[in-house]
């Protein structure tokens, strides 16, 4: 889908990105993290063209990105970026049709299209779609912004640290929301962020870049448990490794099918790391599984979460 | 407890008091040349006229009143009885003397008159304030303050007020200087808009430019109004002389030309000031998601930043327009008529009402535009943002 062959970017005398060679798979999440100054959002802006590269070659669908036109290029790709960047003085319907009227559908296709992506992201049409910008909260502008970048189906979604303005409680609300989305959608999608936690959770592949160079590019079980340099060890957290292998587990996968205990119950679809935390809070050594109707499918033992590098 | 609760109200209709008390609420001559002689209020309060005390008391007691909406409104609508009331009582006392006395008499505005209409303005601009209104609704409750006032200017019920006398005397030449001012305002924004604007969009996207650019434009800010139509003549009068179409197509050293071109000059600067502000002031954020979003440079220029602009360069175009309407009246001085020309003749012949005749338009002119301007921007405004 798009691929990174030996790409170079200088902004003067700071090399920004150096000697960068990636391939990014049809329908994979990557995330691209690093501290500030690693090239990481440099990187993404260079797959749509806001920022030229200067070496090498960037290919999407197989062709040099250069031999698009900038503009048909972007349209086939969705961007949202942290400040939403939403056009306050469009409606949230007029935002999201961005791409749709630049590439002239017909109105009704276009209306069908907002309405869908309103349902899909948790806004209802009747009540948002008239709305400016600066009548949601942040958490539903993020959501807008997400909607807009969607809205024409671009084969490639690209996200430059789009929760990083968010409250905890609505940044995970909105993580769950992107794994949705990328679950029900199949798309490829290339976030950029900072927070290792959320790579953790979203990526089925991490980029972890410093001083414009790839440090490690694997899943998030392989950053953790086999990390590359120290440089990664010390970003992903020396202490919290086994704690963040945890969370890349449901409970469902580990628990004890024939066993029904009784107690306070936890749900499948918690993290083993949430798990590992009720089980210290409740002082017990197992607890009872439930499904999201609340009966009960199993039970999930403190040994069973030891069995985590399987 | 706090007895005062409005000290600017308070104030305001204390120095009214003193006004009315001090100054002459009227003035009446035999003629229009000679100086007059002055009628305080106390005098000119006969029959129903002693009602404008009504808002007048109003205003002094609802400074005692603590605040709430209902205050604010019983300020506006008694300002807006008493603004119309000191007209009416001025036309009715003017009507009154030209009966009794000569048809040569004149009876004028004094002193008080001005003082009291000014501070009745202030007092309901105050309570304007207080109210919060939105942008939009401050302006039509201004104007429905002053509204009054205008239908009884219209009514003839003021006509035997000497500014009017001398309006009904020069109706012809009055309506020509109204349109003659108008056309050379207009005339002087349509190139203000196209210079302005693109010299505004230059230095937003040229940083270098900025400077230079707006170093020259302060400087012809600071020529004064008269030297710069006197440094016109001699170049304007050689090129309608070397080039003849020019000059059959009007252009000459004295007359509109120059004042078109010395306005346009002095109006670029703030209409080139705000364009390059609101620009500037376009979020980062948005031009980037445009661009991300794959609107060509043009399409980002005039779907994102020109509308997201438009209010602060609306803005300036109201400088510019007030501005203009001002500087128009010192055109006359060149020949180029307008109001100013009655101002001046009025000065000439010492007649201060024909001075006024021809100042009182300005300012209402100016405080039209300007009314306008903002209610636009206020409608923009309520779009989005």
């Amino acid at each position: 889908m798009i691929q990174f062959e030996q790409v170079g970017k200088r902004f003067g005398d700071f090399v920004a990105v150096d000697n960068l060679s990636l391939r990014l798979a049809d329908g994979e999440f990557t995330v691209l993290i690093g501290p500030s100054g690693s090239g990481k959002s440099t990187t993404l802006k260079m797959i749509n063209r806001l920022v030229e590269h200067d070496q090498g070659r960037i290919l999407f669908a197989g062709q040099e990105i250069r031999s698009f036109r900038e503009e048909d290029l972007r349209r086939r790709m969705g961007y949202a970026i942290q400040s939403i960047g939403l056009f306050p003085h469009w409606t949230v319907a007029q935002n999201i049709a961005t791409v749709p009227a630049l590439l002239k559908w017909p109105k009704a296709r276009v209306a069908a299209r907002v309405e869908e992506l309103l349902h899909l992201l948790g806004l209802p049409p009747a009540e948002f779609s008239r709305r400016y910008p600066h009548q949601l909260s942040g958490g539903q502008q993020q959501r807008v912004g997400v909607a807009r970048a969607l809205a024409a189906d671009p084969e490639v979604l690209l996200m430059d640290e789009p929760f990083g303005a968010l409250d905890p409680v609505t940044r995970s609300a909105l993580q769950t929301e992107i794994a949705r989305i990328h679950q029900v959608s199949g798309k490829a999608i290339v976030l950029v962020t900072h927070d290792i936690d959320e790579a953790l959770l979203l990526a089925d592949r991490i980029v972890m870049l410093d001083r414009g160079r790839v440090v490690q590019d694997g899943t998030p079980r392989q950053i953790l448990l086999e990390p590359a340099s120290d440089f990664v060890t010390s970003f992903v957290g020396r202490s919290e490794v086994g704690l963040k292998l945890l969370a890349l587990d449901q409970v469902a996968s580990r628990m004890r099918q024939d066993q029904h205990i009784e107690g306070p119950a936890i749900t499948g679809t918690a993290t083993l790391r949430e798990a590992l935390s009720a089980l210290i809070a409740n002082r017990t050594e197992q607890l009872p599984v439930v499904d999201e109707h609340g009966h009960t499918i199993g039970s999930i033992h403190v040994a069973d979460l030891l069995d985590i590098a399987a | 407890m706090q007895a005062v609760h409005n000290r600017v109200l308070l104030l305001l209709w204390l120095l009214g008091a003193m006004a009315a008390w001090q100054w002459p609420l009227l003035t009446h001559a035999p003629n229009r040349l000679v100086t007059g002689v002055g009628m305080t209020l106390a005098s000119c309060l006969t029959g129903w006229h002693v009602l404008i005390l009504i808002p007048a008391l109003l205003l002094g007691v609802a400074s005692f009143v603590s605040p709430r909406p209902a205050r604010e409104v019983v300020v506006l609508l008694a300002c807006a009885t008493w603004l119309a009331g000191l007209l009416a009582v001025g036309g009715d006392v003017a009507r009154t003397l030209a009966n009794t006395d000569s048809s040569y008499s004149r009876t004028s505005f004094g002193g008080g008159t001005w003082a009291l209409w000014v501070l009745g303005w202030l007092a309901a601009a105050d309570a304007l304030g207080r109210l919060k209104l939105n942008p939009r609704d401050t302006v039509l409750v201004a104007l429905a303050v002053l509204a009054p006032g205008v239908v009884l200017l219209f009514s003839g019920a003021l006509a035997e007020l000497s500014v009017l006398k001398e309006y009904a005397n020069r109706q012809d030449v009055f309506d020509a200087a109204l349109l003659r001012h108008l056309a050379i305002v207009a005339a002087t924004l349509v190139p203000t808009l196209l210079i302005g604007v693109p010299l505004g969009v230059a230095a937003f996207r040229r940083a270098g430019l900025r400077g230079p650019l707006f170093s020259v434009l302060n400087i012809i800010q600071t020529i004064p109004s008269i030297a710069l139509f006197g440094l016109l003549i001699a170049p304007l009068a050689a090129l309608a002389a070397h080039v003849p179409l020019l000059g059959e197509l009007g252009v000459s050293g004295i007359g509109v030309t120059p004042a078109v071109i010395a306005l346009t000059l002095y109006s670029l600067l703030p209409m080139a000031r705000s364009t390059t502000a609101g620009l500037e002031q376009v979020p980062a954020a948005v031009v980037e998601a445009a661009r991300g979003m794959g609107l060509s440079r043009r399409q980002v220029f005039w779907q994102v930043e020109v509308p997201l602009a438009l209010p602060v360069l609306l803005s300036g175009l109201r400088i510019t327009t007030v501005q203009a309407i001002g500087l128009t009246t010192v055109a006359a001085l060149i020949g180029a008529g307008g109001f100013g020309a009655i101002m001046f003749q009025g000065l000439l012949s010492s007649a201060l009402d024909l001075v006024l005749l021809g100042a009182v338009p300005v300012i209402a002119l100016a405080i039209a535009a300007d009314a306008v301007f903002k209610l636009l921007v206020s409608l923009l405004g309520a779009r989005g943002q």
